[in-house]
């Protein structure tokens, strides 16, 4: 089968999601470039070039370049959505949530719910993450945790190329509005992947177990669950058996499948790059204890950065987030 | 292009044309340290140090400039230490930040600085509370605030122009509009394609200004400071200018304008017209010209050894400066 890149993978799913339902619409800053100047069509395709070509094969009335202006174009997206399109919103960086979060928690979440279930709110917004591009505080959160706490919102992380595609052909699809977090660290990946060609979801709300192991859990959370990956291979190397779990949706979130594995294994450690305080690494830690508590042998373990913003200066940059070393010494205190 | 006669003094013009050629030379040397790896991509004022040199020109040393995601230029006009800057950027704890905030975020109190912002049209709101502050406390300090095109489609300097007018703030809403976000050109994006006539729905002066005219922004900000150290509130002004490089150090602009259109601009460019009144009128000769190049040129290579020679913040830095106190 055929190896892709993160990017081409969701480009490929909006390509055909865009090809066989002609509500399905792209509004974001430069997701074609260009504005309205016709020689010079697709100038950018996305900040991330996540829709680069689109425009060219369904014009400027299906993806369109916004002014920066994210409460308009969201809130727009809002309303598009309740009116029977299916809009894809992309907004560039998750910190900028701050400048529309009145459409994202105060409309999108809750118009389904206040009006007694009787209109649907198919948005999907994406939208980029991750630190490591020593863009400091503003550019580089991992934001997810935080629309997780909204009733109304799916929440999904892919991991890799293949579930990228398939996640965000099914949040396009979904009926409820969907955030889908792409992390830009895997954005930059060789690809490794294999991805059909054809078009397929994968559910949301559906953890995947990457490899089975039973001496300790990890569960990683897109860019993390690579990380648990590569960690993993080296504590295997050293005679451990690992079992990772790509937990990809944090709303609805997997709960049977984490407290299945942590029940086998006794151990857990989760590996979560958005902030320490009211994390989802928090809520999973405090589902297992409530629900696994006589089975584990010792505490849940959560890593997190700390409870500071993204500092700038590589060195301090290198030191904040979690990685492979991290999570292969929490590992060691746990098994040896 | 002939510049009108002014009666600007000797020695703000040529305090104009240092300053213009050493966030030039500053940014040119900032690329480099971006290309040989040392930070990843900075947005490049080359092209705009006009508009913030003919402003600053004319503030007070304690007044307050609050910038953007491209503010190198906002700094050096307003007398941030080149050294210090530098250091920010290669995350060094020399920085004007300590390394903490980088390229996008400079911040100098001290030299009335109040940090430039990566979100765009963030900082207007922000500039308005500072506006405030000076008004209440009746300091006589006026608060100047750039943005970008890009940002006067945002709700927030919507919002802060309403709230200054009826406030009559002393604050200077200075758009750079240097016809791009990112890649999106003006004309699409800008309904009625004047930024500065959106301050008549707000009942404060609205001017465009050509942007590459440092002399014809003296102007213009004069009228603008003095209104608004007068008490009579707020002014937006557009400034007409370009950006040269692309929005961040990998973007081809190309892919979004023309050659055309850039030799346009670069055939008015801020820093030859200064130097062509400079010299047409009399006011200097070549031979101090060249002083002045070979003495900026040495301020920013001292700024780029301090850089480099700085060590990077401590391990500890990371946890320091998150509150005031947190106990």
């Amino acid at each position: 089968m055929r190896k892709i890149s993160y990017i081409q993978a969701i480009n490929e799913s909006l390509r055909h999601e865009m090809k066989s339902n002609e509500n399905v619409i792209i509004m974001g800053e430069d997701v074609a470039g260009g504005g309205s100047r016709d020689d010079k069509l697709d100038a950018w395709g996305g900040p991330m070039r996540l829709t680069k070509g689109l425009v060219k094969e369904f014009g400027r009335d299906r993806v369109k370049d916004t002014p920066i202006s994210e409460a308009g174009f969201v809130g727009a997206g809002v309303g598009a959505a309740a009116a029977g399109l299916r809009p894809v919103v992309d907004l560039m960086y998750v910190s900028f949530y701050g400048v529309c979060a009145d459409q994202i928690t105060n409309n999108a979440a809750k118009i389904h719910y206040m009006f007694g279930g009787k209109v649907k709110v198919p948005l999907t917004i994406m939208t980029a993450m991750g630190v490591g591009g020593n863009k400091a505080a503003q550019h580089s959160e991992t934001l997810y945790s935080i629309f997780t706490h909204f009733p109304g919102l799916k929440c999904i992380v892919p991991s890799n190329p293949y579930n990228a595609k398939g996640l965000m052909t099914a949040a396009i699809r979904d009926d409820d509005p969907v955030i889908i977090f792409n992390n830009r660290q895997l954005m930059g990946l060789k690809p490794t992947y294999d991805v059909p060609e054809d078009p397929y979801t994968l559910k949301i709300g559906k953890a995947n177990i990457e490899k089975p192991g039973t001496d300790l859990t990890l569960i990683g959370i897109g860019y993390t669950t690579y990380l648990c990956l590569e960690a993993a291979k080296i504590l295997e190397s050293k005679g451990f058996s690992i079992e990772v779990i790509d937990l990809i949706s944090l709303s609805p979130m997997d709960e049977e499948t984490i407290i299945k594995s942590v029940k086998k294994t006794k151990k857990v450690i989760i590996v979560d790059e958005d902030y320490p305080r009211c994390s989802i690494a928090a809520d999973i830690s405090a589902l297992i204890s409530e629900q696994a508590f006589d089975y584990l042998d010792a505490p849940p373990k959560r890593i997190n950065p700390p409870h500071t913003p993204v500092p700038y200066s590589k060195p301090l940059e290198s030191l904040y987030a979690p990685n492979k070393e991290t999570i292969i010494k929490n590992a060691k205190n746990l098994l040896e | 292009m002939k510049e009108h006669s002014t009666e600007i003094s000797k020695t703000t013009l040529l305090w104009m044309y240092e300053k213009m050629l050493t966030i030039r030379l500053f940014e040119t040397q900032a690329n480099r340290e971006a290309d040989a790896g040392k930070l990843l991509g900075m947005h490049s004022s080359i092209g705009q140090e006009a508009v913030p040199t003919g402003i600053c020109s004319l503030l007070e040393s304690n007044d307050y400039v609050l910038g953007t995601h491209r503010s190198h230029h906002h700094c050096i006009a307003k007398g941030v230490e080149l050294k210090n800057m530098m250091a920010e950027l290669l995350g060094k704890a020399t920085g004007t930040n300590k390394g903490k905030g980088g390229t996008m975020h400079i911040a100098d109190i001290n030299k009335g600085m109040l940090g430039a912002n990566g979100v765009v049209g963030s900082n207007i709101p922000v500039a308005t509370g500072v506006a405030l502050s000076a008004k209440i406390k009746n300091t006589n300090q006026v608060t100047v605030v750039f943005f970008g095109d890009g940002a006067s489609s945002q709700g927030s300097l919507h919002e802060s122009m309403n709230l200054a007018s009826i406030w009559d703030l002393p604050i200077i809403f200075v758009c750079e509009n240097n016809l791009y976000a990112e890649s999106t050109p003006y004309e699409y994006a800008v309904a009625g394609k004047s930024i500065a006539d959106r301050a008549s729905g707000y009942k404060i002066p609205g001017i465009t200004v050509d942007g590459q005219s440092v002399i014809d922004i003296y102007k213009s900000s004069k009228i603008a400071i003095e209104r608004a150290r007068s008490g009579k509130g707020p002014t937006l002004i557009e400034a007409k200018t370009y950006r040269y490089k692309g929005h961040f150090g990998a973007d081809n602009p190309l892919s979004y304008r023309t050659e055309t259109e850039e030799n346009y601009y670069k055939e008015r460019d801020c820093i030859e017209r200064l130097k062509k009144y400079l010299l047409s009128n009399e006011i200097t000769n070549q031979e101090n010209l060249d002083k002045i190049y070979e003495k900026s040129l040495e301020s920013v290579n001292e700024a780029t050894d301090f850089a480099n020679e700085s060590p990077f913040p401590a391990p500890e830095e990371l946890f320091s400066d998150v509150y005031v106190s947190y106990k």
